[in-house]
């Protein structure tokens, strides 16, 4: 379990103001010229050994990432850091108390970062729906542009970093690192084919890299309590600290900060008030998110909460939301209204993802009655696997594994209803 | 860095050029790769994901359209995964699709067919309801049937490239996502049509050719356009005797391989108003005919005649064997009174450079910037527009026009609309100094006028001015707008020795004039010819014919072998697709009957005799596709030029000839894209 001293995020429940001067007291913007001093190579060096990786749900390390931003580039060229707030992952809800408790820890965040990147200005894409917490994050950049804090002369460091806060429209594909430039620039939010990466052309065409609130959010901690606290916390390439969205079927749905690699049943138990009904009332939990395949009730006794134990499973950590469902859930309904979500979101913009999101939601959705053959289920299974990998971005991989959770663990509970559903078919005959 | 990148396709190991994709290459190395939303002249979308090939080392199948080569690259366009990958996208891009092949205008050429017969299974595993989209309107020419779009995207990104004209985008999202127009009211661009040449599927078919008949039926001819001078290539499907359709052909230097919307629809007007047997005028106006009567009457008329009030003007569709046929003819009859410019566009008939486009068509992409002189290329040459587009898309190429404003479909830096700024240019003002191969474009607006030669010579000393004409480069160039009037002009086919030009005929006629031969002459002030004898030697019955007194039915472009050369000055060859209608000839042996009942007949009884004569008198039109330069000299008036500002050379797109005046598609066009139509004070 995590030490008090070891939270970053110490304002998470809002207890406190999110204004600059409640922010100062619990330690942001300390000394961050200090910070930036140390140069752009060294705080990516620092990152790289921290062994952070990507909050946003593919875990790609942060370091390594802004590592990719040239080092030299041509004169008037800009480079952006897009810090992607757009956060509508089913289930997710950690950047939204970040951005509305916690706002500058990930303005100082952006600072530190885009300094390490050596990028010219920050834009925020932040989702549409959250209106409130627009309006804190632009009143708190607001604050530290007044106080010298960020723009010119950032921090007295001699370095000029504009934060430009951008709302978008409630489309979950903009999430998407590259549908999100796309809808910055103006565009339809559609993902742009990769390579180019946006490293080398992103935002306008310019170097850009994009990540997510939480990743941005702790760097600057990381840099003064060092990259050794950091990566002392979970295990290596699974380090540090990580917020949890725990909600569903528990007696305290929450969001809480955690050790990372803390055993999932630990996790519920000691701070969501354990599953409604109790452990033995557990069905399956979705443990990363919306995208995830799910696992039962066996599997999340010893299972512990970090992307490689999660990956081990068949699984993922993906924004670490996790999504407990217990014994009273139509497991299958739970897992079509997904596919509906996946299929509304679809930019349908290739192929796979656009068809194919609609095929699965139609199939399931008859499943849900067992109004379907048992050799569906081999189709099904098959479909997404045709989705999976073969589309531009990963919102078909997303679609496809959720169902494909279901069926790895639940295909009796399909043949079941399935079953049932003929017999009740010919005794009505 | 090495040019080329050495990469294995399914096991062969090929050199090709690294800016290559990797679909391209695979073409190179032989190995087929299904595709429906890649095209070699749009962005590359990578969305139908039906070229994915396994790249080894790569996580996943990889979209080989949109990926670059790397060297040592070991690709598998065959392998289970690429393969699975390929049927996977096929079956879902038909789960949707209609499967009304059957009743599909598309049958039969339709990409989806095709690659589903190699890449899709025998039966669909889709039991589920399939989605329908509501059909759009957009305009007359292109009928839509939106429920079999792949969402390849092909049509959004010409329009948006090419044509220049965002009036396609997608709406909705995942399977609710379909292509519109937003406000449903037709795509107003003039190369619209090919949009349906690019729809791999039936969801963008041609709307006058709805229904009308199958691939299968139809007999292929390659030919050369005659709607504007550009020469586009074309093929020219008919079935019995009835051009049913026109498609582009590939020609890299000229049409790429887009054609205008009035090349590819005005067709429907070569069946209509059709002049199918001798006419002739008795006490009660124009009655039919026979052949005999007819040449025997205008034989009587030119035979009894001073042979030096016997005039002939060509119109804009005439080829080059009956332009040259008909000079023999005023030379055997003794009359220096011919021109072929019935617009009265200036040129010198002894600087060859005077009428071409210089810099060729191609050439355009190695220019840096252009001076527009009363040309509005987009109503003009469409085609030539497309390329000053897409030479403008590559970058570092500046437009600016002296001439009437229009929306060009690229930004164009306006001098004003008088000669005014023309003279400030030749004064060393330059629009765009520094340029380095400059071109500067003269239009029929600012050639056709009456200080035509004047604004002629200056657009030459222009020329010079920017240094657009320098070693290899030659900048200058006229837009010429009539398919015949290069050839024309190569032939010289103009006024000889004291002989009168086009406005010299009109206004003597009835008088210094008496007979005035018509060689398809239809866009002139006929009501001057009142007091002439006219003879009529054309296709449609249109103005000229109307003032008549023989009609002698000739042949449209798709009904002879003929020569034409186009506004870059390269000679092509149109071929006979269907016989001409009725009693209709071939012009050219209409004028060696004529010949033979005047008692001079012309030194050639067939085709092949008279192409010797005629490239034994201008070698140059023997060479088939391929420019002969022209030497630069100066030429051109040096007199004032007038105060009057240019005028626009066409006034309605859609129509500018007999056929495509007879035409009811470009009617309709003309009614439903009145932006496609400039206004004009001449009438043409």
């Amino acid at each position: 379990m995590l030490q008090d001293q070891d939270r970053i995020f110490t304002n998470l429940y809002g207890f406190e103001s999110p204004s600059l001067d409640a922010a100062k007291k619990r330690g942001d913007w300390d000394n961050t010229a200090g910070l930036l001093a140390r140069g752009a190579s060294d705080i990516i060096n620092e990152i790289k050994a921290s062994e952070l990786r990507g909050r946003g749900g593919a875990g790609f390390p942060t370091g390594l990432k802004w590592s990719f931003m040239p080092a030299e580039r041509p004169v008037g060229q800009p480079a952006f850091l897009v810090v992607n707030a757009d956060e509508s992952e089913p289930g997710t809800c950690k950047d939204r108390d970040i951005i509305r408790h916690d706002p500058h820890k990930l303005i100082e965040g952006c600072l530190v970062a885009g300094f390490a990147m050596r990028a010219t200005a920050a834009y925020i894409y932040i989702r549409g729906e959250f209106v409130n917490e627009a309006r804190v994050l632009q009143a708190a950049i607001d604050e530290a542009l007044e106080a010298g804090l960020i723009g010119r002369n950032a921090c007295g460091s001699g370095y000029d970093f504009d934060i430009h806060l951008h709302r978008g429209a409630g489309a979950y594909i903009c999430g998407e690192e590259t549908a999100l430039l796309e809808s910055l620039e103006g565009k339809k939010g559609m993902p742009r084919l990769k390579p180019p990466f946006p490293a080398m052309a992103g935002l306008y065409g310019c170097p850009s890299t994009i990540s997510n609130v939480e990743t941005v959010a702790v760097a600057p901690t990381i840099l003064r309590r060092g990259a050794s606290w950091f990566a002392g916390l979970g295990e290596p390439k699974n380090t540090g600290t990580k917020i949890f969205c725990i909600s569903g079927h528990v007696n305290e749905p929450c969001n809480v900060e955690e050790e990372m690699g803390i055993p999932l049943k630990e996790l519920i138990e000691r701070h969501a008030g354990g599953v409604r009904g109790g452990w033995d009332n557990l069905l399956a939990v979705i443990p990363g998110g919306s995208s995830v395949p799910l696992i039962p009730r066996s599997v999340c006794d010893n299972v512990a909460m970090n992307f490689d134990r999660l990956s081990e499973v068949q699984s993922g950590l993906g924004t670490a939301a996790v999504i407990v469902m217990d014994r009273s859930t139509d497991i299958v309904r739970a897992i079509w209204r997904l596919s509906k979500f996946y299929h509304h979101e679809s930019c349908g913009q290739c192929t796979p993802c656009r068809e194919g999101t609609g095929w699965m939601m139609r199939v399931l959705g008859r499943m849900i009655e067992g109004r379907a053959e048992s050799a569906e289920i081999d189709m099904l299974q098959e479909v997404t696997t045709q989705i999976e990998g073969h589309t531009i971005c990963a919102l078909g991989d997303a679609a496809a594994w959720p169902i494909q959770g279901l069926i790895r663990h639940f295909r009796p509970e399909l043949e079941r209803r399935i079953e049932d559903c003929r017999r009740n078919a010919r005794q009505a005959a | 860095m090495k040019e080329t990148v050495s990469i294995t396709i399914d096991g062969v190991e090929i050199e090709v050029d690294r800016r290559l994709s990797l679909l391209q290459a695979c073409e190179l190395a032989g190995a087929e790769v299904p595709r429906f939303c890649f095209h070699d002249r749009l962005s590359i979308a990578g969305n139908c994901r039906m070229c994915l090939v396994e790249v080894a080392k790569a996580p996943k199948p990889v979209a080989s359209c949109a990926q670059s080569l790397m060297d040592g690259m070991v690709v598998s366009t065959r392998s289970a995964v690429a393969r699975k990958a390929q049927r996977s996208a096929m079956e879902f891009l038909l789960i949707n699709h209609p499967l009304d092949c059957p009743i599909c205008d598309q049958g039969g050429e339709c990409d989806l067919q095709d690659q589903a017969m190699g890449y899709g299974a025998g039966i669909s595993r889709y039991g589920e309801q399939k989605r329908s989209v509501a059909e759009k309107n957009f305009g007359p020419l292109i009928k839509t049937s939106m429920t079999r779009c792949i969402h390849c995207t092909r049509c959004i990104r010409f329009l948006d490239e090419v044509a220049g004209v965002p009036a396609l985008g997608a709406t909705g999202r995942g399977e609710s996502m379909e292509i519109t127009n937003y406000i449903e009211q037709g795509i107003a661009s003039e190369l619209s049509g090919n949009i349906i040449d690019l729809c791999p599927v039936g969801a963008l078919t041609s709307g006058p050719y709805a229904f009308v008949a199958r691939p299968w039926e139809l007999v292929t001819t390659e030919s050369v356009d005659v709607m504007d001078a550009t020469g586009s290539n074309v093929r020219v499907d008919s079935r019995g005797r009835e051009v049913l359709r026109v498609l582009p052909r590939l020609h890299e230097d000229i049409n790429e391989e887009w054609i205008s919307d009035k090349t590819r629809f005005a067709i429907d007007g070569l069946v209509r108003r059709r002049l199918d047997r001798p006419w002739m005028r008795g006490r009660e106006g124009l009655g039919e005919v026979s052949w005999e009567q007819a040449l025997g009457a205008a034989s009587q008329r030119l035979e009894n005649r001073d042979a030096t009030r016997v005039a002939a003007i060509a119109g804009d569709l005439v080829d080059c064997e009956t332009l040259f046929a008909m000079k023999r003819l005023m030379a055997a009859i003794g009359s220096p009174h011919m021109d072929c410019r019935q617009d009265g566009m200036a040129a010198d008939p002894t600087v060859r450079a005077s009428w071409l486009l210089n810099s060729t068509i191609a050439g355009i992409e190695d220019a840096d910037a252009c001076l527009l002189i009363g040309a509005l290329p987009r109503r003009e040459a469409a085609i030539v527009n497309a390329r000053l587009r897409k030479r403008w898309l590559a970058g570092g190429f500046s437009v600016a026009s002296v001439g009437p404003v229009d929306d060009h479909s690229y930004p164009v830096k306006e001098l004003g609309n008088l000669t005014d700024a023309l003279r400030r240019i030749e004064a060393g003002e330059s629009p765009f100094p520094g340029a380095a191969n400059p071109l500067v474009i003269a239009g029929k607006g600012a050639l056709a006028r009456d200080d035509g030669e004047a604004v002629l010579g200056a657009a030459a000393r222009i020329a010079d001015a920017l240094g657009a004409v320098h070693g290899d480069w030659n900048g200058f160039g006229v837009l010429n707008v009539a398919a015949s009037r290069v050839g024309g002009l190569d032939l010289g086919f103009v006024p000889a020795a004291g002989g009168f030009d086009t406005a010299g005929i009109l206004a003597g006629a009835g008088s210094a004039v008496d007979t005035v031969i018509l060689l398809g002459a239809d866009e002139i002030d006929t009501s001057n010819l009142a007091g002439a004898f006219v003879i009529y030697i054309g296709h449609h019955g249109d103005r000229g014919a109307a003032v008549a007194d023989v009609i002698l039915p000739a042949a449209a472009w798709t009904e002879k072998d003929a020569t034409y050369v186009n506004l870059e000055g390269r000679p092509q060859r149109a071929q006979r697709a269907v016989f001409p209608p009725g009693e209709a000839r071939e012009d050219w042996r209409i004028l060696r009957a004529l010949s033979g009942h005047l008692g001079m007949p012309l030194p050639f009884d067939d085709l092949d005799s008279l192409r010797q004569e005629m490239t034994g008198e201008v070698p140059h039109l023997g060479a088939i596709d391929t420019i002969t330069p022209a030497a630069w000299q100066s030429f051109g008036s040096t007199r004032d030029m007038s105060d009057e500002p240019f005028l626009p050379a066409i006034g309605n797109f859609y129509r500018t000839c007999t056929i495509s005046r007879a035409s009811p598609t470009m009617s309709l066009a003309t009614n439903a894209f009145p932006s496609g139509v400039q206004q004009s004070a001449s009438c043409s």
